[in-house]
């Protein structure tokens, strides 16, 4: 049956008032997919408001879109051509709607941009092309409605035709087609127009026609990110939507970010007579595993092969849809597939106006409706793959308190060098934060932190012993408990990193992994101490360790800062 | 993937994150198609189980048939369902006569808002679809509610990339639509490919059917000789009467959905 095939998602874009909705509204009119009650019903309200017939109101449901003559929110319809099924996304184009727009169109495999004959290309839309891009449509077909204003004219179609393809040739895309109609005399529609002989090209049905579906993600990489866990019987089935790639009973697989190995025994379903023991990107399934390991939301399972990436700091593009500007150094809530972890924007590399591509020279905040190349740094690591490896696992959104304020998708990693700090000896790595720079916002009134880059110290490198809010003595030990190692510093050198089990308290001043004095100053109470953390089993013995043993004053301080100008 | 399997997939991921992600969740079943569809898949979604309590706002005007269907269903599945009535406006003898409006919103809106307080849900899983009505379309997968269960539609927030609102103030709820994507056609040919026991009120009995359930005074059947599961689907590919069309309250005023919708109505 043809109908069991899934249906092409095709979203219509475009500055306001260039007739996005009428181009759908005569679409679905002229193939007679709408019910009759739907026809019926807008004529009606036209009569009885006073208006003429609008095709858009087909789709301007809402009671105040209808009277301001404006799409507000998107709407999708199915349809049909001979050929096969859409669904149909129609897209409200006025700027303030632009998190509307970005909603209903993250989602299409295909885009059309309408373009207004008379008016030309708008801010809008190259506003939208530009996002549509940067959601990964790179499927983007040019309509040039309203022909009927300019009385068919080649000349100034070729024009818009000319302004189009140097914009997208900017965003390194080129449009599929360029179809001149109009939608209100309803010419070059199901039909090639006696008005448009000039035209070669393709009619609007034909250019929906011609558009290719979207790659399927099944012959790709595993991914398959743990949404939840399931124990509502003796099974316990770990649930999730398979991403990109397969995935087969008896499987070895790999489960990040902890890097744990075991195998699949079973994809479970229900009813039970739809068991199967393979599943492909797409699928929502739950699988059992060979070992019972502790797991949760936001792992990625993947084949051992083709590891995705782990990692606490990316380069990504973004689009900000949020009220208030995006600001370097305040908190975000970043998720990225089922992963949520606590974001920080490092640095705003470059700010571009989406809708002329110009590069601002401002890179203190970007503003609603800006798009930006950023770096970000996550409080964990999250996994990741670059977008152009792996949709699915190359976007993610920013949350702005409550609400989705902005998406992106990774461009660039940065190399495990380059962001872990820490010091490093033979095999072992010690992750500290010694030279963390602590300051009190004067803008926010709050107390934050800021983490430089610094290399990986070891063994003979002189490490700074003071900072804008730190200083440290010339000899001392770093303790760092949560990776049990030790780092000796002498004359402002590192002269050995070993594990704690080999160290030996030496009487010299003693800091923990972020700069904190630990209260110790004999062996017994080194041995107290040791103790005590072995101890620790909840966040509540965390606190009360810390608070017995740790002094955050001796070597650090806190000096106020405006946040624009970090010491 | 067949277009049915993508259209499930997606919902079950729905029913999963709210699962997950919001607190206290109830499902609405109103005995119809697509509710009972929307069982079926959190059933598939939790491997069998139904984590969350049915609820069935009975208006006290509704079908008889179906309120002993609902009981029958109920036992055999082992539901745990809550039905709720606003007995205080049926007490003062609220119904259709005092205008139909007013009486989705007692019957309806307020008993579902009485019931969301009395058992203070965080979300509440509600089987529309986008293709039902206008104002539907423009909703979102999860849809916030004030604490006076009105429905903000010109502010809502983003919702791309499977990424869904989730944290919202104490007092609101969320409105999770797992089946915001599915057609009038597809849900009778899942219902048909995966044989889920339908009520029989949809099928033609003496040239008539119903196709959207609601309650006797304002819910018309329409002329149809549908009588089996492959004949309805026949029917809707053939059709240009809208599903709705049998539904008086949607008659009354051009907007009268948007507004019931607006003011906390399923
Ligand atoms: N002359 C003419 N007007 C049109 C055509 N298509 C749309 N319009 C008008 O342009 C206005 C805006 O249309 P609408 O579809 O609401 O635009 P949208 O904002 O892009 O969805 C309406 O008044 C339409 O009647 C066309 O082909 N020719
Ligand atoms: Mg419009």
């Amino acid at each position: 049956m043809e109908s069991a095939q899934d249906l092409l998602k095709v979203v219509f874009a475009g500055h306001v008032d260039h007739g996005k909705s009428s181009v759908i509204g005569r679409l679905l009119y002229d193939t007679r997919s709408l019910p009759q009650g739907a026809v019926d019903k807008v004529k009606r309200i036209a009569r009885e408001t006073g208006k003429a017939f609008e095709f858009a109101y087909l789709l301007d449901a809402l009671e105040e879109e209808q009277k301001q003559g404006i799409t507000i929110d998107s709407t999708r319809l199915q349809f049909r051509t001979k050929k096969r099924g859409y669904v149909i996304i129609d897209a409200p184009g006025h700027k303030e709607f632009l998190k509307n727009m970005v909603s209903g169109a993250a989602d299409a495999e295909s885009a059309f941009l309408v373009i207004d004959a008379a008016r030309g290309v708008e801010e809008q839309s190259t506003r939208h092309a530009c996002m549509l891009s940067l959601l990964g449509i790179r499927q983007i077909c040019v309509l040039v409605n309203k022909m009927d204003l300019i009385d068919y004219d080649e000349a100034r179609f070729l024009a818009i035709k000319a302004d189009m393809d140097a914009f997208f040739a900017s965003l390194g895309l080129t449009a599929c087609d360029t179809v001149p109609l109009s939608a209100l005399r309803g010419e070059n529609i199901l039909r090639p127009s006696p008005r448009l002989p000039w035209h070669a090209g393709k009619t609007l049905v034909q250019a929906l026609d011609s558009l290719s579906p979207a790659g399927s993600a099944e012959n790709a990489v595993l991914r398959l990110p743990v949404q939840d866990v399931y124990k509502f019987d003796e099974r316990r089935i770990i649930a999730g939507r398979i991403e990109s790639g397969r995935l087969r009973a008896g499987d070895g697989i790999v489960i990040h970010p902890g890097g744990k190995r075991t195998r699949v025994a079973s994809l479970e379903s229900w009813p039970p007579r739809g068991r199967k023991d393979e599943a492909s990107a797409g699928e929502s399934v739950g699988i059992t595993l060979d070992d019972e390991f502790f797991n949760q939301r936001g792992e990625v399972i993947s084949h051992s092969g083709a590891p995705p990436l782990i990692t606490g700091r990316f380069q990504a593009s973004i689009f900000w849809l949020g009220k208030n500007p995006l600001r370097p150094r305040q908190a975000y809530r970043l998720k990225i597939a089922t992963q949520s972890a606590q974001a920080v924007i490092d640095e705003i590399l470059r700010v571009i106006d989406s809708s002329s591509l110009a590069a601002g020279e401002r890179t203190e905040e970007v503003r609603p409706n800006e798009v930006a190349k950023v770096v970000i740094t996550t409080k964990q690591p999250v996994v990741i793959d670059l977008f152009s490896e792996c949709r699915a696992m190359g976007r993610f959104v920013l949350l702005d308190g409550r609400d989705v304020a902005g998406g992106g998708i990774v461009t660039a990693d940065f190399g495990a060098e380059a962001r872990e700090s820490g010091f490093a000896h033979g095999g072992l790595k010690v992750r500290c934060e010694l030279f963390e720079e602590y300051y009190y916002s004067l803008e926010e009134h709050e107390i934050r932190k800021r983490r430089p880059v610094t290399p990986l110290y070891t063994v003979g490198d002189a490490v700074p012993l003071s900072g804008g809010s730190f200083s440290y003595p010339e000899f001392f030990d770093v303790i760092a408990l949560r990776d049990q190692a030790a780092v000796k510093i002498r004359e402002g050198r590192v002269s050995a990193v070993l594990p704690l089990a080999e160290y030996a308290y030496a009487g010299l001043p003693l800091v923990n992994g972020r700069g904190f004095a630990l209260r110790v100053s004999s062996s017994a109470e080194w041995r107290a101490c040791l103790r005590d953390y072995s101890l620790i089993s909840s966040v509540g013995d965390e606190a009360a360790f810390s608070s017995r043993w740790l002094l955050f004053e001796k070597y650090r301080r806190i000096p106020v800062a405006a946040a624009d100008r970090v010491i | 993937m067949l277009h049915l399997d993508v259209l499930e997939a997606q919902s079950v991921y729905i029913l999963r994150e709210a699962y997950k992600l919001l607190g206290k969740l109830g499902m609405l079943w109103s005995i119809g198609k697509d509710s009972t569809v929307m069982l079926w898949l959190a059933k598939k979604a939790f491997f069998g189980h139904c984590p969350f309590p049915l609820i069935h706002v009975d208006t006290g005007y509704k079908i008889p048939e179906m309120i002993a269907y609902r009981d029958k269903l109920a036992a055999e599945l082992g539901l745990d369902l809550i039905v709720h009535s606003n007995s205080a406006a049926l007490a003062a003898g609220m119904g259709p006569e005092a205008g139909r409006l007013a009486c989705c919103r007692a019957l309806k809106t307020d008993a579902l808002q009485q019931v969301v307080k009395k058992y203070s849900f965080d979300g509440l899983l509600v089987g529309v679809r986008r293709d039902e009505e206008g104002s539907r379309s423009k909703e979102r997968v999860f849809s916030e509610r004030n604490a006076a269960d009105e429905w903000d539609y010109a502010h809502q927030a983003p919702e791309f990339w499977s990424q869904f609102k989730t944290d919202f103030p104490r007092g609101h709820h969320i409105r999770v639509h797992p089946l915001l994507h599915w057609n009038e056609i597809d849900i009778w040919r899942y219902i048909a490919r995966e044989e889920i026991p339908i009520i029989g009120l949809y099928f033609s009995r003496d040239g008539e059917r119903y196709r959207s359930l609601g309650c006797t005074p304002c819910t018309g059947r329409v002329r149809s000789e549908a009588a089996t599961l492959d004949e309805i689907i026949a029917e809707l590919e053939s059709t240009g009467v809208s599903e709705r069309a049998g539904r008086a309250q949607d008659q009354e005023d051009p907007h009268a959905m948007q507004k019931l919708r607006k003011a906390g109505y399923m």
